[in-house]
């Protein structure tokens, strides 16, 4: 598995400009690090209001257990993408991003 | 939360043909309409959602009331006075238990749940081996091994029971030793309770019987894994008399001790289960159990069940199977004279929540109202059916390349198991679910909904993606007939006859031999084909032959798959017939649509670049009014470019005809496309998109014999261009250019 290099953070603001689409190809190891996570625990999004508003929760990896709703609510696709990589990087790194 | 949702018994009616509709609602009332879906897809950067009232008979208000699904299958036999009068007896199986530990589970039983009498012999909650006696009077006794079986390892099991002494004994036998890991045991005990065996319950394999409510058995601990070949004797068996049982023996030398051997390799496409000693208790099993699996004797001589029945004798047996719900019917539609063709719904609505029930209504056989048939690929819409892979997988946000975007329905399901898997879903064993049926509500078949596989923008996948191409249609004034995958099938050839032009859908990935025959019969007689998608014509299914409804895939040999089928099991169970990809039957897409899949990726889509062969006279009707150099499709509401999801390319290897012209070619994909597994005869860097050339899609012409021609475009996302820019642009464009040449008797 991929472990973060410190020269990794250069590719914080290439993910931060655009989080889904093209990516070089350090950006995707770490995208594929993060995205590849086990199910237990990981972050997916419920839509709230169509095209509007997507709700964060956390799949347990358990068959038919609900969704952990973790009351951080995104007005857009991208700010919750945004939101999901400061706390994995957090979580991998140690470090927290500033905004 | 849902507080309502239904189905309907059929999935296609023409004028004159009854439809009925199943439904589920938890509040006290609900409305019912008729409405034609145009486009489904929500977007406020699309044309918006489009579903025209229609009047109707069943139009009106009706009383809710909670309908349940009872999923888990198992085998009934009816109950028999043999059975009543029952004293000592013997009973015996191999099983192959696949989630021992998870629960009481019941192999065989006879059982009546409210006196608690009879027997059940079944897994204890720690996997051991359990025989359970109920006198019918509360008094219950349990006689346990006590040793945990091993999962997905055969055991010989049996019990016997002495009436005359209450004398026990239970047998669980590995097939295969592990040093340091006995898991076998004997054991003698005698019993206080004696089994009260006229309780009138009927014989369940895999399950033991809980009540029967509105004429319909309910069933509980229900078993996972397989059972093969078990046995009921009326006296105590030794032990060597079981193992002749166990072994094939001779029918005509079985004893009558022997009250009943079902021997599973028998009748393996119906669902009977039949018993060959002379007693003739024949059963019925309930929720599709999957069969043609191999048994306990199956030893890799032999791959094809049909070659070799005998060592096909199991059926695996899921506490999540389902076919049919079996609701109760709500409401009926008699199709009217005076509806067209299209896809309709029946719109059920509580204040806070809906549920769209879709069905298509095809024109009456033999009366085209137009030279254009689209095929609503119900195939496919079922093999997707409540797929649970944005949850259960850990590989969706990889391939999506973003979080996960789930919705309520997504959610609901989650928490529903009830409502059944799909064909890319595990059983809660873990394997495979190869069965998928219509008969139970089907939310992810339905207008709004979005899905994670839909990439970025409107997030569209399969049914709702294809109303892009309905409201194109209707945009463009253009007059069309639907039939679906099944009257494909069903009807074969004939259902194509009346129609000069077939528009496929976004995503027609499924297809019985029926299907592909009679498409192919259709081509060769002049036939203009229009592929509106990508991975078309991928995996072989199999429709039941007597059951309606329910599809049969077996993820064989390779193909994109969430799961694979065990070795020996690659032949469907409901016809014979080799199951898998049909590039690995001769039968590459290409063959059909001069282009097959080859790479796939959920984030964003691409464009199209017009390729030297587009200023070929022969196609220059496809580029009318386009650019030389312009861009096709780089706008859309599928990932935002029309080229994009699931792609083909076109490759004269794998059958392509040699006079196709690749007229366009899209480019510049992400990274999160892969080249397609079933290309890579050994792994190397380099598959992704921007670096392999494998990653594209091939717009393709080529004309056939009588004056006929195929224009595939090679990608899901396509359709999601249609409507862009107030329908003008050269997505719309090239498909007004290609129907209108398509749809003109003119040979080509």
């Amino acid at each position: 598995m991929y472990k973060i290099k410190p020269e990794d953070k250069a590719f914080v603001e290439e993910f931060k400009k655009c989080p889904i689409g093209h990516h070089s190809p350090g950006l995707q190891r770490i995208l594929n690090l993060f995205r590849g996570e086990a199910t237990a625990g990981k972050y997916v999004l419920v839509c709230t209001t169509p095209h509007k508003q997507w709700a964060l929760g956390v799949l347990s990896g358990i068959r038919g257990e609900p969704i952990r709703m973790t009351g951080e609510v995104f007005e857009s696709l991208i700010d919750a993408e945004w939101y999901v990589f400061q706390r994995r990087w957090a979580k991998y790194t140690g470090e927290e991003l500033t905004k | 939360m849902k507080n309502i949702v239904g189905y309907s018994d059929k999935i296609s009616v023409c004028p004159g043909e009854t439809i009925h509709f199943m439904v589920s609602c938890e509040v006290s009332h609900y409305k019912a309409t008729l409405v034609r879906i145009i486009h489904g897809d929500t977007n406020p950067d699309g044309p918006g959602f489009k579903a025209e009232p229609v009047k109707s008979e069943f139009e009106g208000s009706y009383r809710g009331r909670k309908q349940v699904i009872r999923s888990g299958s198992c085998a009934i036999v009816p109950n028999h006075q043999t059975f009543e009068k029952l004293g000592s007896f013997s009973v015996q199986a191999m099983v192959w238990p696949t989630t021992p530990g998870q629960g009481r589970q019941s192999m065989l039983s006879r059982w009546d749940s409210k006196s608690n009498a009879g027997f059940i012999l079944g897994l204890d909650d720690k996997g051991g081996l359990l025989l359970t006696l109920g006198d019918g009077t509360g008094a219950l006794e349990h006689v346990a091994t006590g040793r945990a079986m091993l999962a997905r390892e055969w055991y010989f099991v049996a019990a016997t029971y002495d009436a005359t002494g209450g004398d026990v004994c239970l047998y669980q036998e590995p097939l295969k030793v592990h040093a340091k890991m006995d898991t076998s045991a004997e054991l003698q005990q005698t019993a206080k309770v004696k089994p009260r065996h006229d309780n009138g319950a009927p014989l369940i394999i895999a399950a033991h019987y809980a009540q029967t409510r509105n004429g319909r058995t309910e069933t509980s601990g229900h078993y996972n894994g397989k059972i093969d070949r078990p046995v009921l004797a009326n006296r105590v068996l030794s032990r060597v008399e079981m193992e002749r049982l166990r072994a094939s023996v001779s029918l005509s030398s079985l004893g009558s001790e022997i009250v009943a051997l079902w021997d599973f390799s028998k009748e393996i496409s119906s669902d009977r289960i039949i018993d060959v000693s002379p007693n003739h208790h024949h059963g019925e099993t309930v929720n599709l159990p999957t069969r043609a699996v191999t048994g306990w004797n199956w030893n890799g001589e032999e791959m094809c069940w049909r070659h070799k029945p005998e060592h096909y004798g199991a059926i695996h047996f899921h506490d999540d199977d389902l076919y049919d719900a079996g609701w109760e019917a709500d409401f009926a539609l008699t199709v009217p004279e005076e509806l067209k063709s299209g896809v309709y719904a029946a719109h059920i609505e509580t204040d806070d929540d809906e549920d769209f029930i879709p069905f298509v209504i095809k024109p009456r056989p033999g009366k085209a109202n137009s030279k254009l048939v689209f095929l609503v690929p119900t195939a496919s819409y079922m093999a997707y059916a409540n797929e649970h892979t944005g949850v259960d997988g850990p590989l969706a946000e990889l391939v999506a390349g973003r979080v996960l975007p789930l919705q309520p329905t997504d959610v609901f399901l989650n928490e529903h198991r009830e409502y059944g898997g799909s064909c890319y879903d595990s059983h809660s064993d873990g394997s495979g679910v190869c069965y998928s049926s219509r008969l139970r509500p089907i939310l992810t078949m339905r207008p709004k909904y979005q899905s994670w596989l839909g990439g970025m923008g409107s997030s569209l996948w399969q049914f709702n993606a294809d109303t892009h191409i309905i409201d194109w249609l209707e945009q463009k004034q253009v007059d069309y007939d639907c039939i679906t995958d099944e009257d494909l099938h069903y009807q074969g050839y004939s259902a194509l006859v009346p129609y000069r032009v077939i528009m496929t859908s976004t995503h027609p990935e499924y297809w019985s031999k029926q299907m592909w025959d009679s498409l192919d019969a259709f081509k060769r007689q002049g036939g203009r084909l229009i592929y509106m998608g990508g991975n078309g014509w991928y995996w072989r299914i199999a429709y039941h032959p007597t059951k309606p409804g329910v599809i049969e895939v077996r993820r064989a040999e390779g193909g994109i798959r969430n799961w694979a089928a065990e070795p020996g099991e690659y032949y469907h169970s409901f016809t014979g017939e080799y199951g898998g990809l049909w590039r690995r039957q001769g039968l590459a897409p290409q063959k059909m649509a001069g282009v097959g899949f080859s790479a796939q990726g959920f984030d964003i889509s691409s464009y199209f670049r017009r390729r030297p062969d587009s200023f070929n006279p022969r196609c220059s009707f496809i580029f009318d009014g386009i650019g030389k150099d312009e861009l096709i499709g780089d706008f859309g509401l599928i990932g935002g470019g029309a080229a994009g999801l699931e792609i083909d390319r076109a490759d004269f290897l794998l059958g392509t005809p040699p006079n196709a012209l690749v007229v366009a070619s899209s480019e510049n994909h992400t990274p999160v496309y892969m080249v397609v597994p079933e290309e890579l005869l050994a792994n190397a860097p380099g598959m992704c998109g921007g670096e392999s050339d494998l990653v594209r899609a091939d717009m393709t012409f080529y004309e056939t014999p009588e004056g006929g021609a195929v224009f595939s475009t090679g990608s899901i996302a396509w359709s999601g261009s249609l409507s862009h820019n107030n329908y003008e642009n050269n997505v719309s464009r090239i498909m007004s250019n290609v129907l209108k040449r398509f749809l003109d008797d003119k040979p080509f």
